[in-house]
């Protein structure tokens, strides 16, 4: 088996969806000849001709709006949005379209489509180029959110995504492209190549929507995370001495919610990790979700690390960024109580 | 129908290179004063040493994050200061350093904000692609694109029912003539008839894309022009007497109520996007052909030609060179700024607390 980094890893998911099904065409800025600014599609255009892979004008609501009408009629849309953060041209289209279409036509008219986006921080991006926007997309009914942690999940989501009969928000952790980044901004990033969730199938394999994993067992405290916080998690877990059970949710809508409580129910204790700003984020809902199931179950209060309540700042980038001192440190908070 | 597909759709550097139109003989003959012949010398070079500089310090991993430089375009910053008054505003793109030194920003304050300083201009909140001062009328770099066309025709109004006769000038790249903000504003100017001017810099790609790949006429801009009712205008971007002509009229027309225009500046960038880019998508021969009508080498010649002492561009050339050198080294003298400062100016009060 291959190991690969997650850009290899997700164009191959999409050579093996193309190769699959004609239905599936693949646009966006630069995607088409350049191959996308990250290079996830290079090559495409070379095998599948301009008609499967194309470049788009600067129109991210002209690209969504296009492969909505696309994906009612027959083909599977999978574009990319540069950066996560360029999305907002869109969110029009995403919110009052893409995501409301089947139920307002009564199941007639649908919209497998699938627009993936770099998001997160961690390179120097500042407010324009490190968002993470996950909540306002699971916040809208209608629409799927997945974020992937391994290359391997990459490929198996990304093609569970294109062949889902739904829109699907494809956020790609973008320090996580090259390695498992996980906080510590002052080592050396360990490449994919030395890791085992880096090994990739050939060929069709799926990662079903929906299904947490448990990435590192433990009893003392459940910690939910997901992209790149998984392996600032998993640090602080080790640096810590603390026995943290580290969830992958890996799909934030659909959930699973039955992995998350009964990992809760066994440690009594959940912490929520996210690099997106607190208020409103995703880590509220699973709050809620958390103490509306096993309340009872709970020895301590259920505690968020999280991005400040700040645009993502450009000079302080790692005072932002939830690295695991602060994971650390609310865990031990959370043994004490 | 994909044996229709030209070779050239997979590989743009194999396609016929677009050279740059010759520098107009005649532009020697513009009746502009040697003072300002020599002021329009002088930005290039500030702008063309800055970036050189920024650049260094890119390689030296002290700029943090990316950046886009205005490599190969200063005439068109150039050109344009020289035509506006300092109360004037402007506002920019990511690619933006240029035209934030040219409305008399320190130097040393923007390349202490590249360096993310708290003696930067934002104290390194804003960085490379957010250079904003207000106290300048520099209105702000934006990094989303289309955005500030939409925010410089408020400003335009506001100028406008002030009764100042402030003119606003609002550049952006070709690739930004796709995106629908950009036909929103032009509507909007256009029907309230603000005195504001649309300077597109037109490069030639959007970002590893040529413009006319994705674009629907051959000068993104100019060609739009008249669904607005707008002139035509397209300037070389490569020389900077043409677009201080070009902008002294459309800009005095604004100043007088004659309502907005849009100048399509073709130029070309002599780098890649940003600092990640090579560039290696363009054909050899264009860079070629472009970097052999750079915006300074036209006018260096000219200023000799039109009798300037080359003693002259010289002792201006390193003038320049001990700014950019003070700027560097008030950068470095910068600290970082304390994560403290990050929670503040988030609202009016001054903080970033939601919670009472
Ligand atoms: C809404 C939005 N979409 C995409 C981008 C990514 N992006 C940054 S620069 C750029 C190309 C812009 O090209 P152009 O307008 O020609 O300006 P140039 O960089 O050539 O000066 C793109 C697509 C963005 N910043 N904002
Ligand atoms: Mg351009």
């Amino acid at each position: 088996m291959a190991r690969m980094t997650m850009i290899e890893s997700i164009r191959d998911a999409h050579f093996v969806s193309m190769e699959a099904d004609d239905a599936v065409v693949v646009f966006g800025e630069d995607v088409g000849h350049f191959g996308g600014v990250f290079r996830c599609t290079q090559g495409l255009q070379e095998r599948f001709g301009k008609h499967r892979c194309f470049d788009a004008p600067i129109s991210e609501l002209g690209i969504v709006g296009a492969a909505i009408g696309m994906a009612a009629n027959g083909l599977r849309p999978c574009v990319e949005i540069q950066f996560a953060d360029y999305m907002y041209p869109a969110y029009d289209q995403i919110v009052s379209e893409a995501a409301r279409i089947r139920h307002r036509s009564v199941g007639d008219f649908t919209v497998p489509m699938t627009i993936r986006m770099p998001t997160g921080g961690g390179i120097y991006g500042g407010q324009t180029h490190s968002q993470s926007p996950e909540a306002l997309f699971t916040h809208v009914s209608g629409l799927k959110t997945v974020v992937p942690s391994t290359p391997y999940d990459a490929k198996g989501l990304l093609l569970a995504s294109i062949e889902d009969n739904d829109p699907v928000i494809f956020l790609e952790p973008k320090r996580l492209y090259n390695g498992p980044f996980d906080g510590h901004y002052d080592r050396p990033v360990v490449p994919w190549s030395k890791h085992e969730s880096a090994e990739v199938p050939e060929g069709h394999y799926t990662v079903p929507l929906g299904k947490a994993v448990v990435r590192r067992p433990g009893a003392d405290v459940t910690v939910l995370a997901y992209g790149t916080m998984v392996y600032v998690a998993l640090a602080a877990a080790e640096e810590s001495g603390i026995d943290a059970e580290v969830i992958d949710l890996r799909t934030l809508i659909p959930l699973d919610t039955e992995l998350i409580i009964e990992s809760v129910k066994k440690t009594g204790r959940c912490i929520v990790v996210h690099e997106a700003t607190r208020t409103s984020g995703f880590g509220a809902e699973l709050a809620a979700i958390v103490q509306e199931e096993a309340f009872f179950h709970l020895e301590a209060p259920i505690r968020r690390v999280t991005g400040w309540d700040t645009p993502y700042p450009h000079a302080q980038e790692w005072d932002y960024f939830p690295g695991p001192d602060r994971v650390r440190a609310v865990m031990s908070d959370v043994m004490e109580v | 129908m994909s044996s229709e597909i030209p070779e050239e759709l997979y590989d743009y550097s194999k396609r016929e290179p677009r050279r740059p139109t010759p520098t107009d003989p005649e532009v020697d003959g513009y009746p502009i004063p040697m003072d300002v012949r020599r002021r329009l010398y002088q930005r290039q070079q500030e702008l063309r040493q800055f970036e050189q500089r920024a650049y260094d310090l890119f390689m030296q991993n002290l700029v943090k994050g990316t950046s886009h430089l205005s490599l190969g375009m200063e005439a068109v910053s150039a050109g344009f200061a020289e035509a506006l008054r300092p109360d004037d505003y402007t506002f920019a793109t990511y690619r933006g350093h240029a035209h934030t030194l040219s409305k008399g920003v320190s130097p040393g304050g923007v390349m202490a904000e590249l360096l993310g300083r708290e003696n930067g201009i934002l104290q390194g909140k804003g960085g490379s692609m957010h250079l904003t001062s207000v106290e300048h009328n520099m209105m702000g770099s934006y990094a989303i694109i289309g955005a500030h066309l939409c925010i410089a025709n408020g400003t335009a109004w506001s100028a406008q029912m002030r009764g100042t006769d402030q003119v606003t000038v609002v550049f952006f790249g070709d690739g930004t003539t796709n995106i629908g903000a950009f036909h929103e504003a032009l509507n909007f100017a256009a029907i309230w008839d603000l005195p504001i001017v649309f300077v597109c810099e037109n490069n030639l790609y959007m970002e590893y894309t040529p413009i006319d790949y994705i674009t629907a006429v051959e000068h993104p801009a100019a060609d739009r022009a008249s669904a607005y009712g707008l002139d035509r205008i397209v300037v070389d971007g490569n020389d900077a007497d043409a677009v201080y002509q070009v902008a002294t009229e459309v800009v005095g027309k604004a100043r007088q109520g004659g309502g907005p225009s849009m100048v399509e500046a073709v130029t070309y960038r002599h780098g890649g996007h940003s600092r990640a880019d090579p560039g290696k998508y363009r054909p050899p021969e264009e860079i070629e052909a472009w970097k052999n009508q750079d915006p300074i080498q036209v006018y260096h010649s000219r200023l000799l030609r039109l009798g300037l002492p080359e003693q002259d561009l010289i002792e201006i050339q390193q003038s320049v060179a001990t700014m950019v050198d003070e700027a560097t080294e008030f950068a470095k003298s910068g600290q970082p700024p304390s994560p403290e400062l990050a929670m503040t100016d988030l609202w009016a009060d001054g903080g970033s607390s939601w919670r009472n």
